[in-house]
């Protein structure tokens, strides 16, 4: 990592940490949100952005993350293994449906994973005896860990972003790790990484389900956060909102979905004066966005730092981004 | 028996139209590669246009016409030259992405300018119901079904019988060899827009009566041309057309016969076997592509 990008992550932390104490609930309540987000957008950011497929069945695994652990705390189950069960149930779930994945690619990807949510909505939908449908699931209880209570926002804040961080670092070793490359190998040139002796019907199913457990750890999270949840929250809209994050942080760079998460759950708020054309006005950047920069924001500062390098004579040095050059 | 043709005529009616919109997502596709997520929204957004101009005083024809003719414009020629053109420059993913994106500025649009309520759409004909071999047809599916016909009809005959159809079909197999051949190739590629805004107007109209102008069409009708495209054959017309049939029909008989709860995950079933045993469509061909 670069300087300039060591000092941008310091600040960032130390903003991440410092912020909601000058904030009142309902912001500490749109951090919590961005932290929730941002582990689904990493999720995501692993199956598009590395591994280059295309899915539009993120918000279906949040759901089924959430209604995970919104059934199986009030059932018994301590939290942390009803978490921890959210992520293993949408790992399955992912690598099924990764299947489709080996056959098909791009466009037509994109719409079994568009037909997949739909499903999953249906059944969410459909099923009262399992998930109360349109009524949703109320009074979500937050969780007590060894004794600590996350009941207050604050608290749940610091839990969310905690676990953030865990899962962040650990995506961080695994993509420095061989299968990291791989799943870049994959996105690149899938024949020519197969022919190098890459086990790429493995590493796609592998990037499909451990970006789908992501989703499920965001549900798994989502649920306390929000304390009520229905069908309609985890419906296509979520996932369109999730992948627009994902490209408009700058897919296949790591801070990408941060960068999204917090564009996405923020701008609404600061766009509160134009009531409701801030969609209007969010979609309307984002097609500006795809038009100059369709590596995003990220991809944006990153060409902005080349070429002021370039203009001094050195070397290129980036925000300690790594995204190889096509 | 005499519901089962009730349930199939009021499918084929409802498959017509997705047939529409379905052929036009499809033109699009093999002039320019471009998915049109917002295809759905392109469909919604007509019926405001005609309901605008009926607010200022125009006849139903009068506003038709002029619903017509602003898509063109806008959903034709602006979408191609403000969105598709600088976008399409950067791949295929991107111009995905604006038009996801392209699909909640429509939504919102519609919403904020004219109603978030569902808003009341003049008929073609006066519905009045008639009886066949003792079931219960009403007028509007007929009126529906004949528009929509006529319409795929001289599509066909565009496309297949005349000297500029059969440049567009060039245009879109192979642009490297029509460009030889002496064809405008970039004027074909964008009377595709303008014919696929055509499209989407009148299957707006067809469909409004039924639905409501409402700002969340978009949603199931968007759906519904993706899955009728995809089972159909995405590279061929008829693919869609046929894609579109299925689809109309299957969704009024599932509802009717298996479960109302879950008419909408038929066709998704359907569209999953489909692409995983025969990923080019029901009548598609394969699409080669090089290493």
């Amino acid at each position: 990592m670069t300087r300039p990008g060591a000092v941008a992550l310091a600040i960032a932390c130390a903003a991440a940490v410092a912020a909601p104490f000058l904030l009142k609930s309902f912001g500490i309540y749109l951090l919590s949100l961005w932290a929730v987000l941002a582990v689904a957008a990493i999720g995501l950011n692993l199956t598009l952005g590395y591994a280059g497929q295309i899915s539009l069945a993120q918000g279906a695994f949040v759901g089924i993350g959430a209604y995970c652990v919104a059934l199986l705390v009030p059932a018994g189950v301590p939290y942390p293994v009803a978490f921890v069960s959210a992520g293993l149930l949408c790992f399955a779930i992912g690598w099924l449906l990764g299947y489709p994945a080996l056959r098909v690619q791009h466009h037509y990807l994109a719409f079994i994973t568009l037909a997949f949510t739909t499903l999953v909505f249906l059944v969410l939908r459909n099923e009262e005896w399992l998930t109360n449908g349109i009524y949703g699931i109320n009074a979500i209880a937050r969780p007590t860990l060894l004794g600590w209570s996350t009941g207050r926002p604050l608290q749940f804040y610091f839990f969310c972003l905690g676990a953030l961080a865990v899962i962040a670092l650990a995506i961080r070793w695994m993509l420095r790790s061989p299968w990291g490359r791989a799943f870049v190998a994959l996105r690149e040139n899938p024949i020519r990484a197969l022919s190098l002796g890459v086990d790429t019907r493995r590493y796609t199913l592998i990037a499909f389900a451990l970006g789908a457990s992501l989703g499920g750890l965001s549900g798994a999270l989502y649920a306390p956060l929000v304390q009520f949840i229905e069908p309609s929250s985890f419906g296509l809209g979520l996932s369109f909102n999730l992948l627009l994050m994902v490209i408009v942080g700058g897919s296949g760079f790591f801070f990408g979905p941060f960068v999204g998460a917090l564009i996405a759950v923020l701008l609404p708020e600061w766009l509160r004066i134009a009531e409701g054309y801030y969609l209007m006005a969010y979609a309307a950047g984002v097609m500006a966005l795809m038009a100059f920069c369709p590596s995003g924001v990220l991809g944006l500062i990153d060409r902005a730092s080349k070429a002021i390098a370039a203009r001094r004579g050195f070397g290129a040095p980036t925000l300690g981004i790594e995204r190889p050059q096509p | 028996m005499a519901s089962f043709i009730q349930l199939l005529v009021s499918g084929l009616a409802t498959g017509a139209i997705y047939a529409l919109i379905a052929v036009g997502f499809t033109l699009l596709w093999q002039a320019s590669q471009t998915i049109n997520f917002a295809q759905g929204e392109f469909v919604m957004l007509p019926a405001f246009f005609v309901l605008a101009a009926m607010n200022m005083g125009a006849p139903f024809w009068l506003a038709a016409l002029i619903g017509i003719a602003l898509s063109v414009a806008i959903l034709g020629l602006l979408f191609k030259l403000i969105i598709v053109d600088p976008i399409l420059r950067q791949g295929v993913l991107p111009l995905v992405i604006s038009t996801i994106a392209l699909s909640l500025f429509l939504k919102e649009s519609a919403k904020d300018f004219y109603s978030s309520q569902a808003q009341p759409f003049p008929t073609l004909v006066p519905a009045i119901d008639v009886h066949i071999f003792g079931a219960v047809v009403s007028t509007q599916s007929l009126a529906v079904l004949a528009v929509a016909i006529v319409t795929v009809v001289a599509l066909h005959l565009l496309l297949a019988k005349t000297r500029l159809g059969r440049s567009m079909q060039a245009t879109a197999q192979n642009p490297a060899l029509a460009v030889i051949l002496g064809i405008p190739v970039r004027r074909m590629v964008l009377l595709t827009f303008l014919l696929n805004a055509v499209l989407v107007a009148i299957a707006s109209i067809l469909v409004s009566p039924i639905y409501l102008a409402k700002f969340s069409n978009g949603e199931t009708l968007g759906l519904a041309a993706f899955l009728a495209a995809i089972i159909g054959g995405f590279n061929q017309v008829r693919g869609a057309i046929l894609g579109g049939v299925i689809l109309g029909v299957l969704d009024n008989l599932s509802a009717a016969y298996l479960s109302s709860q879950y008419r909408g995950a038929f066709p998704l079933l359907i569209l999953i076997v489909v692409i995983l045993i025969r990923p080019q469509g029901l009548l598609g061909r394969l699409e080669e592509r090089t290493v």
